[in-house]
């Protein structure tokens, strides 16, 4: 009995001595209000406290539409945490204001990753995600089946005459309200991530990415212009519509409405479920080869953490394949690795949403690396939003040229 | 003639009430389709936004969208967050306010005019200009609560009310109620040798029901539907209020049923509130009008 006591005294000892050696670090993460999400991370955080002596994380959730808000408003007080997460993109930004530090990982844990993964700027790794994202042109087989369409690839995605062909067939033959949804009912970020990838595959770009230090030529050269006129006449001429109710945006394509969809393959279940026959296919090629959008969420380190070493600890345990598929089983996105995909039943070889790693993989572009996108962006998506409802193409891309570079300017290059 | 005369009042009569039907029917709407809208699933919400149907309790009718806004997020936090942080800022607001107000008007003190004047001023700046340097300040002063001294205010319901307790626009309401007072009663009860704090407490506060009815359901709407500073003050969801509150249903794919339920619990204490004010707050309206 003596032994028992004593043992049990040493267990609890021991445990609380571990328990006050950890040092907290806090972590600020987007997901609030999505149940599954923040069950997903706080499993991962409980098995990371858990899994060492160290460290001990505790999360702060923020509903995802006042995130970059909140960030910036606890930059301005110097009250960030040790831990954040950061939409691809707009980690330059945060990077060069800086809110965040580089992130000191073993760069060799993050090899196989999916290239929109890694948050690289100024040629050091900043952030790191745990999964990408990807858009595909959603459609069924028996669509193009009946319009004699043949099956796009990778390797040989439609041409542009071969889109157009492909929704004049769904125009002419009467069965869809419109050819195509680009869904255009959703707004922000959707619009530099979802459709500068045409302008990209038109030869254009949202800036020169040379330089990073003007929009001139990239955004309204002949490249640009082309696809701003192309653009246009998917409106003007009944492909698509300029303004789309957000229900035929949610289930416009299960209903019927809509011979393609371009969307993310976070609906691509969705998609699935409402016509077994549903493939996901490649952009078309307009020129310049077929791109896609990359980059999603990612993990980094905040400028003023007094614990670099211990974020880097929990993120480098965030990177694991099981909390890569878990995540990828409850939210649908892409797993980072390969070998995490084979863990996911949707992803791995011969699964239904395979493609779309592979797309991943293959086409996906990431946005401009620059820490003036976050403006540029908002740029871009009033630029086609104006196109779309009929403004003149090169004047509005040569506007939003100049209002690009004025911030540029204003922003002293933005340390490039 | 008496006869044509009653017809043309009745009519009058009549197009008066349809005029006010009318324009309430404007005002309710919007609250019944909310309503209606938080017991519906949301395909059925979206078929029925176009048409009639949309005001009327029909279909697929539950209470599930309740049910999943409180799983989705912690509405009863939120709304007890919210109501403290209001009840809290209105009480005191109307206690400093209308001494300030009755400050200005009855006591005789050097540069009353110009401090008046500044204060009005204020009311031409929008509270965003003075957010980020009010947060900048409020992120590093002290505070000496429970657990002793400490620096900052951010994550804390004080950080919500102390900036917002004294506004130009509560003291001008004060000042112009005040300015319209019978001064020959503060006099008497002057020379009668009543203290200020007596002739505020047992003369002015007692004829001045409207006003502060007239200012606390004011400030009540401004502090319920804080959103930008909350924001940016308040990272632990333990302190936000429910205007931060309504981003949580705000996911890619919008589960609008429960947008509507959640708008629909945190209506409930904006409307109890002026249910229990709005006799005075109708006097204070009228007082005003007439007065002019």
């Amino acid at each position: 009995m003596k032994m028992f006591t004593f043992a049990a005294s040493a267990a609890i000892l021991s445990w609380a001595s571990v328990a006050q050696a950890q040092e907290t670090l806090t972590m600020w993460y987007h997901g609030a209000g999505n149940e599954v999400e923040l069950k997903l991370i706080n499993e991962l955080i409980t098995d990371f406290n858990g899994s060492q002596a160290d460290w001990k994380v505790e999360l702060q959730s923020f509903p995802q539409a006042a995130y970059n808000d909140s960030v910036v408003a606890g930059a301005l007080a110097g009250n960030l945490p040790d831990i954040l997460d950061v939409d691809g993109p707009n980690m330059p930004n945060w990077a060069w204001a800086g809110y965040m530090q580089p992130l000191k990982i073993d760069e060799s844990k993050i090899e196989g990753f999916l290239p929109g993964t890694k948050g690289v700027w100024n040629g050091q790794l900043y952030s790191i995600g745990l999964w990408d994202a990807a858009v595909a042109l959603v459609t069924r087989q028996s669509t193009l089946d009946e319009l004699g369409l043949r099956t796009p690839t990778v390797d040989q995605p439609w041409t542009k005459d071969e889109f157009m062909a492909a929704l004049d067939a769904a125009k002419a033959s009467g069965k869809w309200e419109f050819p195509l949804d680009l869904g255009m009912a959703w707004t922000g970020e959707w619009y530099p991530y979802a459709f500068s990838p045409f302008l990209q595959s038109f030869g254009g770009d949202i800036v020169d990415r040379t330089t990073y230090k003007t929009a001139e030529g990239a955004l309204n050269g002949e490249a640009a212009i082309a696809f701003g006129e192309w653009w246009q006449g998917l409106f003007t001429n009944g492909y698509a519509q300029a303004t789309q109710d957000p229900a035929d945006r949610d289930g416009g394509f299960a209903a019927g409405k809509y011979a393609f969809s371009w969307n993310g393959n976070w609906a691509a279940l969705g998609a699935l479920s409402a016509f077994p026959d549903t493939v996901f296919l490649p952009p078309p090629d307009f020129g310049a080869g077929p791109k896609i959008g990359g980059a999603s969420w990612q993990f980094g380190v905040s400028a003023t953490s007094k614990h670099p070493e211990g974020a880097a600890a929990f993120i480098e345990f965030a990177l694991q394949d099981k909390y890569l598929a878990a995540f990828s089983n409850g939210i649908g996105l892409i797993p980072a690795t390969a070998s995490a995909s084979e863990m996911v039943d949707n992803y791995k070889a011969g699964g239904p949403l395979a493609v779309y790693g592979e797309y991943s993989s293959k086409l996906a572009l990431v946005r401009p690396v620059t820490p003036g996108y976050v403006v540029q962006a908002k740029v871009f998506e009033k630029a086609l939003a104006d196109i779309a409802n009929g403004a003149d193409v090169a004047a509005t891309l040569d506007a939003a040229v100049d209002e690009i570079n004025a911030d540029i300017e204003k922003n002293g290059g933005y340390g490039h | 003639m008496a006869m044509i005369s009653a017809e043309n009042r009745g009519l009058r009569l009549a197009t008066r009430y349809a005029v006010l039907v009318l324009i309430a029917i404007i005002f309710v709407f919007p609250l019944v389709f909310m309503l209606m809208s938080s017991l519906k699933p949301d395909q059925q919400l979206l078929e029925d936004s176009g048409n009639l149907r949309a005001f009327l309790p029909v279909g697929d009718i539950s209470l599930q969208n309740y049910w999943d806004a409180f799983k989705r997020a912690p509405v009863a936090t939120f709304v007890f967050n919210s109501v403290l942080v209001t009840g809290v800022t209105v009480v005191l607001s109307l206690l400093l306010c209308s001494a300030a107000g009755f400050a200005f008007v009855f006591v005789n003190w050097k540069g009353r005019n110009t401090l008046l004047a500044l204060l009005l001023a204020t009311l031409i700046l929008p509270f965003e200009t003075i957010a980020i340097p009010l947060l900048m300040m409020v992120a590093y002063l002290p505070w000496l609560g429970m657990e002793g001294l400490i620096w900052g205010w951010l994550n804390s319901y004080h950080v919500q009310i102390i900036p917002f307790i004294a506004d130009g626009l509560t003291v001008f309401l004060f000042v112009q109620y005040f300015k319209d007072l019978p001064g020959e009663l503060i006099e008497a009860a002057r020379v009668e040798g009543a203290s200020w704090f007596q002739i505020y407490r047992k003369i002015v506060m007692p004829l001045s029901g409207p006003i502060f009815a007239t200012a606390a359901i004011l400030k009540f709407l401004v502090m319920y539907n804080q959103y930008l500073w909350p924001l940016m003050v308040t990272q632990e969801e333990g302190y936000r209020p429910v205007m931060v509150g309504l981003q949580y249903f705000f996911q890619l794919n919008v589960a609008w049923g429960e947008v509507m339920a959640y708008l629909s619990l945190i209506t409930v204490p904006v409307l109890a509130f002026y249910l229990y004010l709005q006799k005075a707050f109708i006097a204070s309206i009228a007082s005003t009008g007439v007065k002019g």
